[in-house]
């Protein structure tokens, strides 16, 4: 919980009268921003991969547990082994607790769209229903392959439970850290020569509306979680103001072997394929069975970012706009002096 | 181990709500001088000057990102602005394409068009494409469907999907026609377009049907379309096997002119073309669940490749010749 989402979810939830007790668990303390906004939280220091957490489940009779520690990002040095350790290894002690509690009524874990991979032979748009034809093998991507594994054993051993699964699209905002940011935060955005895909972006307002609607509900079941419309990779760029290096393919797997190693970036096979073919999901099911809209479509959650400044943009908009009319003014003028 | 400790973050007085980040100030931005005045742009300026904003308007758009793509990376402006006029001369000039039957195509809705492939490069796919766009009274975009290859292929799958294509299957088909997208397939693939000149105008195996699948379960019309004129621009009079596969293509041409004159051999020999859309063939009055219904979907995709096969015979007979 000590990352934006999660904190920003235990505020909302300690917000509500309804709601008796929040209890948010990490393994680090929230930092000071976040923690203005708590209110009656209560915080656990507690590393989900070590049976303590059992120990929360039991003495806090917790009914709702809501699983968001499954994440692309490695916290400070961490390396990948420790990020799969966290994301698998801790969702299996977790599930573990859970199923041993008596009291766990609802279970909400944080997925993510990367389980249906990046490929050529995909459909358009994926539905939850969707089997995709090449499944993550490595990264992160796998990870969440994995972890909605486990939740489905644990759904099928305790039937009593509503599970909800929500899949994530790219979340972005102007407060969390994300790896699309980090990205487009390279002094030069490499792409793959070639390819443009398309990418769907999720608001961090909206993600949040979802996590606080999906952990008061009981409704079980996987849901795609995406903001409408699509932005391609080159507009996402150009949008940022920001230089695109198009590098061909086998050239930036190997500049991402490199980066991986240096620990800057998790630049792994799956996000190669994903920037050779994008990934869209339908969102027909949020929208009608889950009930909700995202207020920012991928278009508006991005500008949103920009809006904030969280990336510098080389090349602004009233820039080209001026050297539009530079244009026109001077092409103008000549004509106008020649033909006078 | 210790034991399980819950640390209140503050002391539990339950009032605070949670105060939003305060968002960072607006930036200090020089005034954007806005869109170009569209009084600029007004009729008293010369011809030449209007078609200059106008590039130059296109070029902004496309430098600032600011342009719209929809969900399968079909980049409208692109398409008709920069995509579509290289192939205007190849189509009045080269080609001389005469369409016939643009009635059967409807202004608005969903349907599907079907066509026969040839030509051992996608130009009929092009020409198909400009006809509907350019020469039909609602300028209507055809949607594509193609194989996986081409989204597999650098600079050719980017430039597929921001034309209007996606994959060839029955989720994004079905997606494309019951949103009202006029949609186009040649069912006979790489069958098709790669068969060897003297089988020329033979329709090969028209997949499995799943074209008409799509078509009954969105009860959509198929309208069945012919082309004549395609299969004599690449004879292709030789298949080299070997370099296709070693290159992973499904075949290599060898024709007249390729790959003896080299580049030169790129060059369209310049047929006379007809494009003529038929009769629709409706499916609203058949049972939608006719689409789980094999010998229904096997009668109609042989109906349907029955009639672009007399189209075709019909259309030959009446030809003079192949270039004029």
């Amino acid at each position: 919980m000590s990352r934006h989402l999660g904190g920003r979810l235990a505020a909302s939830l300690a917000a509500d009268p309804d709601i008796e007790r929040v209890i948010g668990v990490d393994t680090v303390p929230p930092p000071r921003e976040l923690r203005a906004g708590l209110g009656r939280t209560e915080f656990v220091r507690a590393d989900i991969r070590n049976p303590l957490i059992a120990k929360v489940i039991a003495t806090a009779k917790v009914d709702t547990v809501v699983h968001l520690n499954i994440t692309a990002l490695p916290r400070g040095s961490a390396g990948r082994a420790s990020v799969k350790e966290m994301n698998v290894i801790g969702t299996m002690q977790l599930l573990a607790a859970c199923q041993k509690s008596a009291s766990v009524q609802r279970l909400v874990v944080k997925s993510s769209t990367a389980v249906y991979g990046s490929s050529s032979r995909d459909p358009a748009l994926f539905t939850e229903e969707t089997e995709p034809r090449a499944l993550p093998r490595s990264g992160y991507a796998k990870d969440a392959v994995e972890v909605e594994g486990y939740v489905r054993g644990f759904a099928r051993r305790r039937p009593d439970v509503s599970v909800g699964v929500l899949r994530f699209t790219d979340v972005i905002g102007p407060g969390p850290d994300s790896l699309l940011l980090r990205y487009l935060r390279l002094p030069v955005v490499p792409t793959i020569l070639g390819f443009d895909p398309r990418v769907q972006l999720l608001h961090a307002d909206d993600a949040l509306e979802v996590l606080r609607r999906a952990t008061l509900s009981d409704r079980g079941g996987t849901v795609n979680v995406g903001g409408e419309k699509v932005l391609l990779l080159s507009q996402l760029i150009r949008r940022a103001g920001r230089v695109p290096v198009p590098v061909p393919a086998p050239g930036l797997r190997i500049a991402g072997q490199a980066v991986r190693r240096a620990g800057l970036l998790d630049f792994s096979h799956e996000q190669l394929r994903f920037l050779e073919f994008g990934r869209v999901v339908d969102t027909t099911r949020l929208r009608t069975e889950f009930g909700y809209t995202p207020r920012f479509d991928t278009v508006q959650a991005f500008d949103d970012v920009i809006r904030s400044q969280q990336l510098a943009l080389r090349i602004r908009p009233a820039l080209v706009r001026e050297a539009e009319r530079g244009v026109l003014d001077v092409v103008r003028t000549v004509a106008a002096v020649r033909g006078g | 181990m210790g034991d399980a400790r819950v640390i209140p973050l503050h002391g539990d007085d339950g009032s605070r709500r949670p105060r939003p980040v305060p968002a960072p100030p607006p930036e200090p931005a020089r005034p954007d001088p806005g869109p170009i005045d569209p009084e600029l742009l007004a009729g008293d300026r010369p011809d030449w000057e209007r078609k200059l904003a106008g590039g130059l308007a296109f070029l902004r758009r496309r430098i600032t990102g600011d342009y719209e793509v929809d969900d399968f990376g079909f980049d409208r402006d692109l398409t008709e602005h920069l995509l579509a006029p290289p192939f205007r001369p190849l189509y009045e000039k080269w080609f001389r394409v005469e369409a016939t039957g643009l009635q059967h195509v409807p202004d608005t809705g969903g349907a599907l068009v079907v066509a026969n492939h040839s030509g051992t490069v996608p130009l009929d796919a092009v020409m198909t494409t400009l006809a509907l766009l350019d020469h039909h009274p609602a300028h209507r975009h055809l949607r594509m469907l193609g194989a996986d290859l081409v989204f597999r292929t650098p600079g050719l799958g980017a430039l597929a999907r921001k034309s209007g294509q996606t994959l060839a299957c029955n989720p994004d088909a079905e997606r494309l026609l019951s949103a009202g997208e006029l949609v186009g397939v040649w069912p006979e693939g790489f069958k098709g377009i790669g068969k060897p000149y003297a089988d020329r105008y033979k329709l090969q195996r028209f997949g499995r049907g799943g074209f008409v699948g799509a078509a009954l379960r969105t009860r959509v019309p198929i309208i069945p379309c012919s082309i004549v004129g395609a299969e004599e621009i690449y004879p292709m009079i030789g298949n080299a096997r070997t370099v296709a596969r070693l290159l992973g293509f499904p075949y290599f041409p060898i024709t007249p002119t390729f790959p003896l004159l080299g580049p030169l051999g790129a060059v369209p020999l310049p047929s006379k073309w007809y494009i003529e859309f038929g009769e629709p063939i409706d499916t609203a009055s058949l049972d939608s669940d006719g689409a789980d219904d094999p010998m229904l979907v096997f009668n109609l995709t042989d109906q349907v490749r029955e009639t672009i096969q007399q189209t075709l015979y019909r259309l030959l007979l009446q030809r003079r010749s192949v270039f004029r």
